[in-house]
């Protein structure tokens, strides 16, 4: 599953050319994305098919939510964040990542606290777009095992279009999506359009969430549900909120998809706490400090096999029901 | 359904209780985090609740006259109808407490805030303006203000942020983003997320996720409802032909349109041509609402920019959105350029020195005057949504200059 670092990322010279290229060739990018859309639009049948068959099979990102047999660590990457972001996407790979979270920058990220704002303001003034971001992951789809679940805000769906919106990232390769301010109420056009791309649509639960809508939520999310550990932003935090822990339970209790708690998943310690109560974790702010800070790929790598151990000595401690 | 009964339908249910989830056609709804559900849930809740309790309604009405100084005045523009030839009507909220029409909405949500036993009010400001009322209704019912304001909104708006710290608000300077008004908001949000349980977020306009847009509408619909009445006696036609407010979030609009929606008076909103949402956005959702919002071409919140920071906003209270679309409600934009000058002769003729966002509605009825906009004869109501105090310090600096 952990490709050797050196394969797993282009050397200089590659990355080089390749954004040469993709400045170069305005074209490129038009056809990928309308060979996407071509693709993408099934006949009836098909879509009929495809319908039927995604009620009763779970999508790329559940199956490997479920199936990896160890708490499940998904970490968190800013998308364009630095020129070369993708080596951090990969590099979260390599460190054991079990599906990889891509952060799509928004102007206006109601939900997020300090350090991804200004992963968000960093990625925009460097003139990262959804379509950049999507090319470039396009470019490293080959090397990448895991699956890749998008993070982003309403407007950037609405403003493409859901059904444009799932169709260009189903052509990129990725196989999840995350709208933080689509709560289950106006998920409107865009479940059925994630579920015709075949995206897997994940929904969050909140420690202010009642019961019965819990199990609404938890009924209606696919490929994990995102118990959010706090009532806050994101951003790292001195110890794992109490409630995340009950948050979990409850969730796990509703049957669904697996449980992942995030937001403010800190430090290994954490980690392997919360993934006591949840089948994995989601590690963002921790790890995109270490970007704004510098780090190197490599460092990222390690960060983040620091996390994918204390999670591995959960699982062998025997502390996981699932 | 015909046409006819599709008309009337539309016609009773306009600026009447939202659809289902905060619906204005497609506008409006409840785009927040998951955690902020149940927190959006409690305030309508509690709004419904209150709104039918007629003990609630009289003290909101009490308070109004003995602290707001409310009803305001309506002031006929003798010299400036003379020079116009159409008569102009000013629904004066320049006189309302703390010196705008903020201090109405504001009146009802720390009411609405005591019963439900909160003890902080949460605000977000631009001008100041909302924030001096939220600090004004903090300190009436003995409950602490916290105050986000970008911090460039602070640089211009130093009068203002003295007032709110005189009346005992902490002011929290917002240093993300474009550090105006449209980040002040994303940061009150975000604060609200961790303090739901003890403290009620005031929104600012007819904005934000369901109830707020409608709910502010029904605490700004005074000002509609006291014009009307005010016209009827002044008007040998009661209502007006054209009436008039400026929109930055569009609450002393939507107050004012509420009060006339149902008549044949032709409503005009006007927004600063640099922060024009109804005119320049295209749908999107920011700050937990659909509407029109300013954005580039790959879905980035744009920045709005005007002199009048009330108005310097990417976004729109939703139920303008829908009144755009269905024609009820005319939106129009005018210049930084046009406003100073607009400002400057309604203080010459009339001897009012209104704020810069009201401008912008003065600046739209001297541009369309004598035209087929606004034709010779015509009686116009404009909302006066503030006084200029505030903006003495920017004019000066045009002055000097
Ligand atoms: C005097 C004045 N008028 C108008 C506005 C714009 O707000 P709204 O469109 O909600 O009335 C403001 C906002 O700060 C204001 O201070």
């Amino acid at each position: 599953m952990s490709a050797p670092l050196e394969t797993a990322m282009p050397g200089a010279l590659e990355t080089t050319t390749r954004a040469a290229s993709e400045t170069a060739m305005p074209g490129a990018l038009e056809t990928t994305t309308r060979a996407a859309s071509e693709t993408a639009m099934p006949g009836a049948l098909e879509t009929t098919t495809r319908a039927a068959s995604e009620t009763a099979t779970p999508g790329a990102l559940e199956t490997a939510m479920r199936g990896a047999g160890r708490p499940r660590l998904v970490p968190y990457v800013t998308g364009g964040i630095t020129a070369d972001w993708t080596r951090y996407l990969l590099a979260c790979q390599a460190g054991g990542a079990d599906a990889v979270e891509l952060g799509l920058p928004f102007s206006d990220p109601m939900l997020d606290g300090v350090t991804i704002q200004r992963a968000s303001d960093q990625a925009l003034a460097r003139g990262a777009t959804v379509e950049k971001i999507l090319t470039d992951l396009t470019s490293v789809r080959d090397q990448l095992t895991v699956p890749v679940v998008v993070m982003t805000y309403a407007n950037l769906v609405v403003h493409a279009g859901a059904t444009a919106f799932c169709r260009r990232l189903a052509a990129a390769g990725v196989t999840g999506l995350i709208v933080p301010d689509l709560p289950v109420d106006e998920l409107g056009e865009l479940e059925p359009a994630a579920a015709r791309s075949g995206i897997d649509l994940v929904l969050l639960v909140a420690p202010s969430t009642p019961a019965a809508r819990i199990r609404q939520i938890c009924a209606r999310s696919r490929g994990f549900v995102y118990a959010v550990s706090t009532m806050g932003p994101t951003g790292e935090r001195d110890t794992l909120d109490g409630r995340a822990v009950v948050l979990a339970a409850n969730a796990r209790d509703a049957g669904g998809p697996p449980v992942l708690i995030g937001f403010g998943v800190s430090t290994p310690a954490q980690a392997a706490r919360a993934a006591g109560a949840a089948d994995g974790v989601v590690v963002a702010s921790a790890l995109v400090r270490e970007v704004l800070d510098g780090a190197t790929p490599e460092r990222l790598r390690q960060v983040v096999a620091g996390f994918r151990a204390a999670l591995d000595a959960t699982r062998l401690r025997g502390t996981t029901s699932r | 359904m015909t046409v006819t009964n599709a008309l009337s339908v539309a016609a009773r249910t306009m600026m009447a209780e939202p659809l289902a989830g905060g619906r204005f056609g497609e506008f409006g709804g409840r785009y927040v985090p998951e955690s902020l559900v149940a927190a959006c849930a409690e305030v309508e809740e509690a709004f419904r609740e209150a709104w039918s309790d007629a003990s609630f309604r009289h003290r909101l009405e009490r308070l109004r006259a003995v602290h707001a100084g409310r009803p305001t005045a309506l002031t006929p523009a003798v010299n400036l109808s003379a020079e116009l030839g159409v008569t102009v009507l000013l629904k004066r909220e320049d006189l309302a407490h703390t010196g705008s029409h903020k201090i109405n909405n504001v009146l009802g949500q720390a009411l609405l805030a005591h019963r439900m036993g909160r003890r902080r009010l949460l605000a977000e400001t631009g001008a100041g303006q909302h924030g001096v009322a939220a600090a004004t209704a903090a300190a009436l019912f003995g409950l602490d203000a916290t105050v986000f304001m970008g911090e460039r909104d602070i640089e211009r708006q130093q009068l203002n942020v003295f007032r709110m710290t005189m009346l005992g608000a902490e002011i929290v300077p917002v240093r993300s983003g474009s550090r105006t008004l449209k980040d002040a908001c994303n940061e009150a949000m975000r604060h609200w997320v961790t303090a739901a349980h003890d403290s009620y977020y005031c929104v600012g306009s007819v904005m934000g996720p369901h109830p707020y847009p409608w709910m502010v509408r029904e605490f700004q619909r005074v000002i509609g409802e006291e014009a009307r009445a005010q016209c009827a006696a002044e008007l040998p036609t009661s209502v007006p032909t054209h009436v008039v407010a400026c929109v930055g979030g569009g609450s002393n609009a939507a107050g004012t349109f509420a009060g006339f929606v149902d008549t044949d008076a032709r409503l005009i909103g006007v927004e600063a041509a640099g922060g024009a949402a109804m005119t320049d956005g295209t749908a999107g959702i920011v700050h937990g609402y659909r509407s029109r919002v300013l954005q580039d071409e790959h879905g980035q919140v744009a920045e709005a920019h005007s002199i009048a920071a009330g108005l310097d906003y990417p976004g729109v209270g939703p139920e303008h959105a829908y009144l755009g679309d269905i024609r009820r409600a005319r939106y129009v934009t005018v210049t930084d350029d046009e406003v100073v000058p607009a400002l400057r002769r309604l203080a010459r003729t009339e001897g009012i020195l209104c704020a810069l966002e009201s401008a912008h509605a003065i600046a739209w009825v001297l541009r369309a005057a004598g035209t087929a906009d606004l034709p010779t004869g015509s009686t116009v109501l404009i909302t006066l949504s503030g006084r200029g105090d505030k903006d003495m310090p920017a004019l000066m600096a045009t002055a000097t200059r």
